[in-house]
């Protein structure tokens, strides 16, 4: 077995891990969908998880912010550390987790309300406005930090299901921002936007990477090498491989890390 | 059952055709069922089709001309030196026909020959006698007239029968000859079955339409016969309901205005008991329930949709009036006079109306994508946040939509009104008065003897008018709803 954790360790200095997952283990039913898998997530960096289909990675993804619990089969073994919390204990509240790790999905999935009210959604549900004024900044900084603001700044009212796939996207990202999460998680953002979309959620996902902890799962390994600055490589279940990205693409040392990015497994 | 008999061989002659059809197709194509145009089946079928359809049209056009045929012949033989004073052609020809029955019904006991019972000498006097001994209500004497109308009556029908016994047969064997002769391998079978198909069911869906407009129709007709005995603003804001059976017409208060108030009110009551019950109950079922409770807590739930109304107005009638007499009538709070009222009534009428704001509502909330709950998940939101502000909102119209066909069915329901909210045509606020709806009054105005020329009966029709349309209105309303916000979520 491949030991990630100890080969990246002397390019990280441990006090900037946001994540550190040891001896992680994924069941469904029956199932062993993740197996053995430790990993070290910096804060401030964009991560990259990329692998063929059914490899784990968006398993993975959904577990550092506790998204299978609403999975009745899946069972989950090992010790998820958020900046030293075990995010598994029994004193963690899963809903306050989750507003301290934000998801954006593969689908842009806004609700069927007002743009402002999207965005205003976390925000309300955990109390971090004290005034209407202070609501309306929160949703303009979301807006913007989304690069989306000066789209739909005349129609905050209008409904946000009205926008383009590339735009609910954005919107979608912008409504995670809004909670003040500490790590964003991103399930294939891009899969259902056309190119000029996926550029313009790119350009915003190297913007956030100034202050948050970005974890993106992509199919394609342009996206990943693009925008991230580690990434691992997710195959049957196992981490392959997790190093710089630029390594990652140059330099695999994995011989399966090779055959994937050449396009001969996967 | 001579009928029955001619529909099973109409059904042999087509069941034989398929055999025919299919057994020709196959062999034109030397019994490689791949050279055939369609599959075998299909060449059978299209025989069968073509001898059932003209076979049992025929017999259909011919069961509904056959009486008007005959008794327009016979009518016509009827001199008018007959008709005594003060009856009808009408009554005439009924009293015809009731010989006529008569005459068959003694012939099929034996008591007469079929000889005499066509005899036009016959002796009048012994036939009536025989008529009354076979047990064939005569009510005056028959007159010569009359039985020989009867009896050309019973001749017509008889050869009537016979000749169409015939003519379905050649049709159908005309039609099933017709299609075995066209099966062959290049005939385009399929299609022409495929079109059978589609005809069968725009008659299918022809039949329930045009039965709609022949119920509208017939209240349009009997309701536009009571304006014309019944001012029609005294009808609509008249605030006494006050019918009269003693024969003395105008002497009615017939207004609409306390019967539709009960209705309105008991609906409201029944309403305010089935909708957060039953939104509550669905919002469990399809959000917090596990797969089992789900499995066992559904089905039974529905189970309350199935219990007839009736029993439902017993439940009200026997134990929920009781109940609530108990503690709001004179030994309690002492604001209800009686066990029937408005709040027994509404409560029993709600629970019946909880399937169907859950069991509906239960779809419409599982119809929302989990993409929507996933969203707020990730944002951090609790369960109940998600279904307050993310689930419900997206499932609204539909709920709405729910709410308002269970309103429909409150204002159409009858019996849990006769049996718990009693017959009293009231306008009054308190929930603990007896009240009555327009339903039920329906039923008291055309029940026992009613003159459908008064006044009193014919409001009946302009009561189910008023009720159609008001029923009509509100679906239309709850599938506006529907309709317009539908697109909000995928």
């Amino acid at each position: 077995m491949y030991d990630a954790p100890r080969s990246t360790e002397n390019t990280v200095s441990t006090e900037d891990i946001k994540f550190e997952c040891t001896d992680c283990q994924v069941y469904y039913g029956d199932n062993h969908a993740i197996k053995d898998v430790s990993v070290k997530i910096e804060d401030k960096t964009v991560t990259a998880f990329i692998g063929p289909s059914g490899c784990g990675k968006s398993t993975f993804l959904r577990c550092l912010n506790r998204m299978n619990d609403t999975i009745d089969v899946a069972r989950i073994e090992g010790s998820f550390l958020l900046d030293g919390q075990d995010i598994y204990d029994r004193k963690v509240d899963p809903v306050q987790l989750r507003a301290k790790v934000g998801m954006v999905f593969q689908k842009p999935n806004p609700f069927p309300k007002s743009i402002y009210d999207n965005i205003a959604y976390g925000p309300r549900i955990h109390g971090l406005a004290r005034s209407k004024a202070d609501l309306d900044e929160i949703v303009e900084k979301s807006l913007r930090r989304g690069a989306i603001w000066d789209e739909v700044k005349d129609r905050l009212h209008a409904p946000g299901t009205g926008l383009s796939g590339g735009q609910q996207q954005r919107l979608c990202i912008a409504r995670a921002i809004a909670t003040e999460p500490e790590v964003l998680l991103m399930d294939e953002p891009c899969s259902a936007l056309d190119p000029i979309a996926t550029a313009q959620v790119e350009e915003l996902i190297d913007e956030l990477r100034a202050q948050y902890s970005v974890v993106i799962v992509t199919h394609s390994m342009q996206q990943a090498a693009r925008v991230s600055q580690k990434t691992a490589f997710f195959h049957l279940g196992n981490l392959v491989e997790y190093d710089e990205t630029s390594k990652i693409f140059t330099n695999p040392e994995d011989p399966r890390t090779e055959s994937y990015i050449t396009g001969r497994i996967g | 059952m001579p009928l029955l008999w001619l529909f099973l061989i109409v059904l042999a002659i087509a069941a034989a055709g398929f055999v025919l059809g299919r057994g020709r197709a196959l062999a034109s194509a030397g019994g490689d069922a791949r050279a055939l145009h369609s599959l075998p089946g299909y060449y059978g079928w299209n025989v069968a089709l073509k001898a059932m359809v003209p076979g049992f049209g025929l017999l259909i056009v011919w069961l509904l001309a056959q009486p008007l045929y005959v008794g327009s012949t016979v009518s016509s033989m009827i001199p008018d030196s007959a008709i005594k004073d003060g009856a009808s052609r009408s009554l005439l020809m009924a009293e015809v026909r009731r010989t006529a029955d008569g005459l068959d019904a003694a012939v099929a006991q034996d008591l007469i020959t079929a000889r005499d019972a066509a005899d036009p000498d016959a002796d009048i006097a012994a036939l009536t006698d025989k008529l009354k001994e076979a047990g064939q209500i005569v009510t005056a004497e028959i007159t010569q007239p009359v039985l020989t109308a009867a009896q050309r009556y019973r001749d017509l029908n008889a050869k009537g029968a016979f000749a169409m016994l015939i003519a379905v047969v050649a049709v159908a064997l005309a039609g099933a000859f017709y299609g075995v002769n066209e099966a062959r391998a290049e005939f385009r079978a399929r299609n022409v079955v495929e079109n059978g198909v589609r005809a069968l069911l725009i008659a299918a869906a022809s039949v329930a339409i045009l039965t709609t407009l022949g119920i509208v129709l017939s209240l349009v007709f009997n309701t536009v016969e009571f304006f014309r005995l019944y001012p029609a603003s005294n009808f609509f804001f008249g605030t006494s309901w006050a019918p009269s059976f003693s024969g003395r017409g105008g002497a009615s208060d017939l207004g609409v205005l306390p019967l539709l108030w009960g209705t309105f009110y008991i609906s409201i009551v029944a309403l305010a008991v089935a909708v957060p019950i039953g939104l509550f109950a669905a919002i469990y079922l399809s959000e917090y329930a596990g797969p089992k409770v789900r499995a066992v807590a559904k089905p039974l739930l529905e189970v309350l949709a199935g219990i007839p109304t009736i029993v439902y107005g017993l439940f009200a009638l026997l134990t929920v009036g009781p109940l609530l007499v108990s503690v709001f009538g004179d030994e309690g709070l002492g604001w209800m006079q009686a066990g029937t009222a408005v709040m027994t009534a509404g409560l029993v009428m709600g629970i019946m109306l909880i399937p169907f704001v859950s069991s509906l509502s239960d779809d419409i909330i599982n119809a929302v994508p989990q993409a929507m709950r996933d969203g707020s998940y990730g944002l951090g939101a609790t369960q109940s946040e998600t279904i307050r502000q993310v689930v419900l909102p997206a499932a609204l119209p539909g709920i709405v939509g729910a709410i308002l066909l269970a309103a429909s069915r409150a204002i159409g329901e009858t019996m849990i009104v006769v049996l718990g909210a009693g017959a009293a045509a009231r306008l009054s606020l308190n929930p603990f008065e007896a009240m009555t709806t327009v339903t039920a009054k329906i039923v008291s105005q055309l029940t026992g003897d009613a003159d459908f020329a008064s006044p009193e009966a014919l409001v009946a029709f302009a009561l189910g008018m008023t009720l159609f349309v008001l029923t009509l209105g509100l679906n239309v309303f709850a599938l506006y709803i529907v309709r317009k916000y539908r697109e909000q979520y995928e």
